[in-house]
């Protein structure tokens, strides 16, 4: 059989097309300030991954007599803390605790609250008004309270603060995924899926997840940054990481007491979880534009 | 909108009952008996139990659950370990002078992040909307705990202009209006309305350029409305959505000043819950944190209410 | 694999004569939530006792104004939705008893109207048409995907790989055609399917349809607001207004002379090219009314000229209009003992 072809299309070059990753790894790559915060931030969780590797101090040596010496005091680049410990290595060994406590908590968040979201959002009714009322109630709590008040009812130390995080972040993630499913679910190509005879199962991995995960993925991105400064602010009122470790929010809560002797010396752990919150939030924006095809 | 309202209420009634069962459950999920913080450690076995009776602590979960949501409606959340003195009356002192930072900060944050926001919305893509919004995002990135130790070193240690800790002269109680109270405002409010500034202005700058972009602006314009007016139009179509985020943000103020109280040693609810952390205080913790988020769920259904009252396309779904 | 194959070409089990499909009394009332509870407080009649056949290789028409429950019927008859009383007869078995909704859906594939959101944007063509072979077992689903993008006049080599939003309006829907036929239905259900195509676009698709129903021996029920489109296409038509059928017959017959005024006012604002054909009936005025709360009696006595007491009270019936018996209407004009006042003098001429 001889079908009619589309007249105006026989011209066309005969070509494969890209992915929708490569596409978005493309934009991505011509961000010129997204591009500049990814290597900072890839920088910084490898200076943390190879901290006893950069031939650094001992970051637990205290010190009496070398108590908070100034920023480029012989030996000590950045000086030293309230203890005489070297703020430099202090500061990168600190980058793994908090980078770790700060970023884990979304990872995991994403898989949970991915997966409660999507089987909301496809399911629908009594599932959905379960998984969502529940979350509801979760997302009732301003989250620096909801972190808090789990923090301090477990306690301190590194595991109750990844629990207390993810807890905070999974009410969020859920409600987009939810809702990203459910306007899916309601696309025709769900429908004529579903006559093909695809179980759900097969239609939500197939159809629902590819198109979904991009803006989940992009709304738990610009999470990270407020779960780092929240992770830092959980060991800086003393429910997060123990002391004697190395962790911004903490040093920044320790050295409280130096601020009237060597201020930018204080300053400096704050100055960390600035940068990297920073640079989290701009990689973020720049993935937000990267990966919007409509723009 | 009143059958709107009516039905926004029975949804958050259950919201609330969520909430108040999490904050329960929070001396609860604290690890060890919720007893040891309250006894002595050479008490006895009998001493314990009539204690463990006495608190409740023996009967199962939910009619713990029933006995303590009784009281706390009727204003009782028991009494603080730490002080002795009933937890509401520590609460509402201390929450007075949360909502007078968060009030004050709203003030501050919420004109400039409106005007900064609708700028930038305004010159879309211009080196204005670059400046507006590098400054925002900058804003909505700082950990405003850390701001605050800055400034204190900045504007008291350095400068010596203003006080770093405290609420005045009248301690946690008497608040005034004069010098020497506001002076001891102005440190923590402004450090607290940097994140709002932020995200109010990114918010805005979204949405009015979004609306700039609508054909029904260029219908406007085309027939022939004069500008001023055209911009009341886009001012009225970015009102509802605006306000709400404004709203939620009050909300978080609140809740979210604990880190600001700390740091300022500001006598509000953030720093009443860091010291109930700080002595374990169960029932000081519990109170504060339902309290809070209580006020936050109020928070939302106002805004929720307000939007519809000022959205027409809301009222009538 | 090869019961695959088999069940794939499936033999006409019911013989030429029986109806590839019947439908009986199908009925589809959505809930409306509303009030403190969320209580259910109305329904929308979508559909509402409609029933019709479609015989082996013809083409149905549905046409009717939007709401009407075109829509509904088509997702009612694939099984996208579920039945809330009335059944499916698919070539002599009943849905539910003889066979169940996985082997209708086999044997009965849909085409949307929006070609574009009928595509998962996150699949290659090529993915997209295989995926139904694919999920039911087939040994190469990709193989069947490329024959059917040539029969539909897509070039595998250029096409296959490409993503939805390459391609213009007119090459989607021939994907989505060539994904409809992946499973070897027997009938295809279009809804609106060319309807936002360009009119040359759309001239060049409905040839393809024709072609492939010839070629595959396929039946069609098409669905279209557009009354040019139905004429070219359809053998039989049928007229919906407010969830219930008011007219089928021969597509020729009832666009020679329509027997219920609602399809009079339908057809009469249809545009047409010759100035012999000028419209005498007064168009539709207003929009249809609300489903929720559909008129007693005929539905449309609220917007017919013709109204009188009688169709507010008595709802007419289907019946067979003059000489052609496969010509049905529901009006009370064409029953000469309904005690309508124009009805003796209707069945008089």
């Amino acid at each position: 059989m001889t079908a009619i072809a589309d007249t105006a299309e026989v011209s066309e070059p005969v070509r494969k097309a890209p992915g929708y990753w490569a596409g978005v790894l493309k934009r991505f790559s011509k961000d010129p300030v997204a591009v500049t915060c990814t290597v900072i931030v890839v920088l910084l969780i490898l200076a943390a991954i190879f901290a006893p590797y950069l031939g650094l101090n001992d970051p637990y040596k205290a010190s009496m007599i070398n108590r908070l010496k100034p920023i480029g005091y012989p030996g000590f680049p950045l000086g030293t803390d309230e203890q005489g410990r070297d703020m430099l290595a202090r500061l990168i060994y600190g980058g793994r605790l908090t980078l770790f406590v700060g970023l884990v908590p979304v990872v995991l968040a994403f898989f949970i609250g991915s997966t409660l979201g999507l089987v909301a959002g496809y399911v629908g009714g009594w599932v959905n008004t379960m998984i969502m009322r529940t979350v509801d109630v979760f997302f009732a709590f301003p989250s620096v309270l909801l972190a808090i008040a789990i923090s301090s009812a477990l306690g301190a130390g590194i595991v109750n603060s990844l629990v207390s995080l993810t807890i905070v972040f999974i009410p969020p993630i859920a409600r987009v995924a939810e809702s990203a499913t459910a306007s899916v679910r309601s696309l025709d190509y769900i429908d004529a899926a579903r006559a093909t005879g695809g179980s759900a199962l097969t239609i939500i991995r197939v159809h629902v997840i590819g198109n979904v995960l991009g803006p989940i993925f992009v709304y738990a991105t610009s999470l990270t940054s407020v779960c780092m400064i929240l992770a830092a602010g959980l060991s800086f009122l003393g429910i997060g990481v123990r002391p004697p470790e190395p962790e911004w929010g903490l040093m920044l809560n320790t050295l409280r007491t130096a601020i009237y002797i060597n201020p930018w010396i204080a300053a400096l752990p704050g100055m960390m979880i600035f940068i990297t919150s920073l640079c989290l939030n701009l990689l973020s924006d720049g993935l937000r534009s990267a990966m919007n095809v409509k723009d | 909108m009143f059958a709107y309202l009516i039905r926004r209420l029975v949804y958050v009634l259950p919201v609330a009952i969520g909430v108040s069962i999490i904050c329960f459950l929070l001396v609860h999920i604290a690890p060890g008996d919720p007893l040891t913080a309250i006894m002595p450690v050479d008490a006895t076995q009998e001493e314990q139990a009539a204690m463990r009776s006495a608190y409740g602590l023996d009967k199962p979960l939910p009619v713990q659950y029933a006995i303590w949501i009784g009281k706390a409606v009727t204003g009782d959340l028991g009494k603080s370990i730490a002080t002795g003195r009933p937890v509401a009356q520590e609460v509402f002192s201390a929450v007075k002078n949360s909502l007078l930072l968060a009030f004050t900060a709203s003030v501050i944050a919420f004109p400039i992040g409106l005007l900064l926001g609708f700028i930038a919305g305004y010159y879309r893509d211009t080196i204005i909307d670059r400046l507006v919004t590098a400054c925002a995002i900058t804003g909505v990135s700082v950990p405003n705990y850390w701001l605050g130790i800055v400034f204190v070193i900045v504007f008291s240690v350095q400068l010596g202009w203003l006080p770093s800790m405290g609420a005045g002269p009248g301690g946690s109680g008497q608040w005034a209006w004069d010098y020497a109270h506001i002076r001891h405002l102005i440190l923590p409010s402004v450090t607290l309305a940097v994140v709002p500034i932020g995200i109010v202005a990114r918010t805005v700058r979204a949405l009015v350029g979004d609306i700039f972009s609508m054909d029904f602006v260029q219908a406007l314009y085309a027939k022939g409305m004069r500008h001023g007016d055209v911009l009341r139009h886009v001012i009225r179509n970015a009102a509802p959505t605006a306000l709400s985020v404004m709203g939620l943000q009050l909300g978080y103020l609140l809740g979210g000043s604990i880190l600001i109280e700390t740091v300022f040693n500001w006598p509000g609810s953030g720093f009443l819950l860091s010291n109930a952390i700080f002595q374990r205080d169960l029932p000081l913790l519990q109170g504060t944190i339902l309290v809070l988020a209580l006020f936050f769920v109020s928070m939302n259904l106002i805004v929720d209410v307000a939007q519809a009252a000022i959205d027409p396309r809301i009222k009538r779904s | 694999m090869s019961k695959t194959e088999a069940s794939l070409s499936t033999a006409d089990r019911g013989g030429p004569h029986q109806p590839l499909i019947i439908a009986k009394d199908l009925k589809k009332h959505f809930p409306i939530r509303s009030g403190l509870l969320n209580r259910k407080t109305a329904t929308v009649h979508a559909v509402d006792g409609v029933s019709f056949e479609v015989h082996k290789g013809e083409t149905l028409g549905i046409v009717g104004e939007s709401g009407c429950g075109k829509s509904t019927t088509a997702r009612l008859l694939i099984g996208l939705i579920e039945l809330d009383e009335g059944s499916i007869i698919f070539d002599g078995d009943a849905l539910g008893a003889d066979i169940k909704l996985k082997e209708l859906r086999r044997g009965v594939q849909m085409v949307f109207q929006d070609s574009y959101a009928s595509l998962n944007p996150r699949l290659t063509i090529v993915d997209s048409i295989a995926f139904g072979p694919k999920i039911h077992g087939h040994a190469d689903p990709s193989g069947v995907a490329r024959d059917l993008m040539e029969k539909v006049g897509l070039d595998p080599e250029r096409f296959a790989e490409r993503y939805p939003h390459e391609l213009s309006g007119g090459q989607r829907q021939r994907v989505n055609i060539a994904r409809a036929l992946a499973l070897s239905p027997r009938l295809v259900i279009l809804d609106e399917a060319v309807s936002a195509l360009d009119k040359s676009v759309e001239a060049q698709v409905l040839n393809l349809l024709n072609d492939l129903k010839e070629e595959l021996g396929l039946t069609y029920v098409f669905i279209s607001h557009d009354l040019n489109v139905v004429r070219y296409i359809s053998d039989r038509v049928l007229v919906m207004y407010l969830g219930e059928v008011v007219e089928i017959g021969p597509a020729e017959t009832i666009y020679a002379k329509q027997a219920h005024p609602y399809t009079a006012s339908l057809f009469a604002a249809m545009p047409s090219m010759d100035p012999d054909h000028r419209t005498e009936e007064p168009p539709l005025a207003g929009d249809p009314p609300n489903p929720i709360d559909p008129p007693t009696g005929c539905r449309f006595h609220t917007r017919c000229r013709f109204a009188e007491d009688i169709c507010a009270q008595k709802k007419p019936k289907l019946s067979v209009i003059g000489d052609v018996p496969e010509h049905l209407a529901a009006c009370h004009i064409q029953d000469p003992a309904s005690g309508h006042s124009q009805a003796l003098k209707e069945a008089a001429e």
